[in-house]
């Protein structure tokens, strides 16, 4: 079934003066419940507009966006409550944290889908659980917090919704090797568990390789490509095009084929190269 | 969208006011302010009406723009100029109770509008014509005699063109912050005053915070680059007079000339 679906979606600014620019551009297409889709695209490609559409943010100058078949500005007074069904982490989300504790901080979007203070405390709770925040941070100010323990605590905030759609807008620009790699397993997690839709929005080849299951890519406010996300990193000449890439890994793996190893070329994680190399180089070993 | 708010009026277009020296202009502009309020009777003061729209036509800037800038004072010119048709002396035209309308208090309420509507014009002119960069600029350079008093001009220059600078960075903030909290839920749009006061917390919170943030790295940058205050500093953009501007200057004195003749060869007008 579809959860999110989008029917030539197009959204212009600024219509009317010098500065008109259409950012996104007859968009049409369709996410799966339950999927786990990876948003690639150059920088002022539409992907930021797009998923602002997507939780009625910005109402599209025209098209639609559907929710569970149904049009999300059919009543346009309801809006706020697509926003609940669809969460939205936007990028460095750290700077919209304001309350006197972290704990109150993540309340702050349950409370506001009108629960009761018990039953968003709990949802609070569970949150701050899924983005591995130490419980002893709860009743801290949000400010003492590090940069990296600031950035789970409002992701926290959005999954305390417990939305149907959870969107990603670069989760780990910033954060260091290691707490990007936390940060992203913790995600990967939270949707095995919670079998909910995710889109995420990154720069990183190799995150998207690692976690997506499917790939949205845009190009000059179109759809370019939305495919399989091996089967995106299979036409790597044409991302390079666009001013993306493939993961290196993938890159290594391509070439070797080209020089004869019998590997598979859309090998999208450093583990999975391995599982193909060490077998193959201990052959070979053998063979001499 | 909040972002499409400008500060200031200035509008970007190629005209010799445009091209003029900001100091100039800013002298020129008080010195026409003192013309206006010096102006004795209807000749001299049509002198400097024609003037400014000669201005107004050499700026090169579209004719609604001005009236845009009017409409913010059609309230008080209305207002004045009825309380000074009621305020004349000599034979009343028209009398009922204690309201007495006059020839003296008509021409008197015309003339007090005419100097309000081309005061605030001749202000527009320069605000159109000068971006807030130019005008900070050029008051630190006027005002550069006073720093002999230990005035930090310099100072409020810097902190007037540093505050300058960030409203729109500060605006896309806000932008961003409000957005990220309406997807949290935020109701920014209904409910009384009160709940729309206490809906602007989680935007102003985060607001602030990032204010100092800013502020602090902006600091950082400036001692990292020995930014340390006016002395000794040169500018990118000298300020120097041109030929356009002494051209302005002379024309704007030869208006100067005509005006103090009519001025003194007609009888006052009015009696305030």
């Amino acid at each position: 079934m579809n959860i999110l679906e989008t029917k030539e979606l197009t959204y212009q600014y600024g219509t009317g003066t010098p500065f008109q620019k259409t950012a996104v551009e007859n968009v049409s297409l369709s996410i799966r419940e339950g999927e786990f889709v990876g948003i690639i695209g150059h920088t002022g490609s539409g992907k930021s507009t797009l998923i602002q559409m997507f939780n009625g943010l910005i109402r599209p100058t025209s098209g639609q966006v559907l929710l569970k078949g149904q049009d999300i500005w059919a009543e346009p007074k309801k809006i706020r409550q697509v926003r609940f069904q669809v969460g939205m982490v936007f990028q460095y989300p750290e700077y919209q944290l304001f309350e006197e504790t972290v704990l109150k901080d993540i309340m702050f979007g349950p409370k506001n889908m009108g629960l009761a203070e018990e039953q968003a405390k709990e949802r609070a709770l569970r949150a701050a659980h899924f983005t591995g925040l130490k419980k002893e941070l709860l009743e801290k100010s949000p400010f003492e917090l590090s940069g990296g323990e600031k950035r789970r605590a409002a992701i926290a905030g959005v999954i305390a919704m417990d939305p149907d759609v959870l969107i990603l807008d670069e989760p780990t620009a910033g954060l260091d090797p290691r707490g990007r790699d936390v940060l992203l397993a913790q995600i990967t997690q939270y949707h095995r568990e919670r079998h909910n839709t995710v889109l995420l929005v990154s720069h990183s080849m190799e995150d998207i390789g690692r976690t997506a299951d499917r790939l949205l890519v845009m190009n000059g406010g179109h759809k370019a490509m939305l495919d399989d996300t091996k089967a995106v990193f299979s036409r790597g000449e044409e991302l390079e095009r666009m001013g993306l890439r493939v993961p290196q890994i993938t890159k290594i793996m391509q070439q070797l084929r080209g020089m004869g190893c019998p590997v598979d070329p859309a090998t999208l994680t450093v583990d999975d190269a391995l599982k193909q190399l060490i077998p193959y180089l201990k052959r070979k070993e053998e063979e001499r | 969208m909040i972002s499409d708010i400008t500060l200031g009026q200035y509008f970007p277009a190629k005209s010799v006011l445009h091209r003029a020296d900001p100091r100039m202009k800013i002298c020129l502009t008080i010195f026409v302010i003192v013309l206006i309020f010096t102006s004795q009777n209807f000749f001299s003061l049509g002198l400097v009406v024609a003037g400014v729209a000669a201005a107004m036509v050499l700026s090169k800037i579209p004719i609604r723009l001005y009236l845009k800038s009017l409409k913010a004072i059609l309230i008080l010119v209305i207002f004045t100029s009825v309380l000074n048709i009621f305020y004349g002396t000599g034979e009343p035209l028209w009398q009922w109770g204690i309201f007495r309308v006059t020839l003296n208090g008509i021409l008197n309420s015309i003339f007090v509008s005419v100097r309000i509507v081309i005061l605030i014009l001749t202000t527009s002119i320069l605000t159109f014509t000068t971006s807030p960069t130019q005008l900070t600029d050029a008051i630190e350079r006027l005002l550069r005699p006073l720093a002999k008093l230990h005035v930090p001009v310099h100072e409020f220059a810097m902190m007037m063109t540093i505050a300058l600078r960030f409203v729109p960075t500060l605006l896309e903030e806000t932008d961003k912050i409000m957005s990220a909290q309406k997807a949290r839920g935020a109701d920014m749009e209904s409910g009384g005053l009160m709940q729309r006061i206490k809906a602007l917390v989680p935007v102003l919170i985060p607001l602030f915070v990032s204010a100092f943030r800013r502020a602090y790295d902006l600091a950082t940058a400036m001692e990292s680059r020995c930014y340390h205050g006016g002395e000794g500093r040169t500018q990118m953009n000298i300020l120097k007079l041109g030929q356009t501007d002494w051209l302005i200057l002379g024309t704007v004195l030869l208006f100067f000339a005509g005006y103090l003749a009519l001025n003194i060869l007609f009888p006052p007008a009015i009696r305030l």
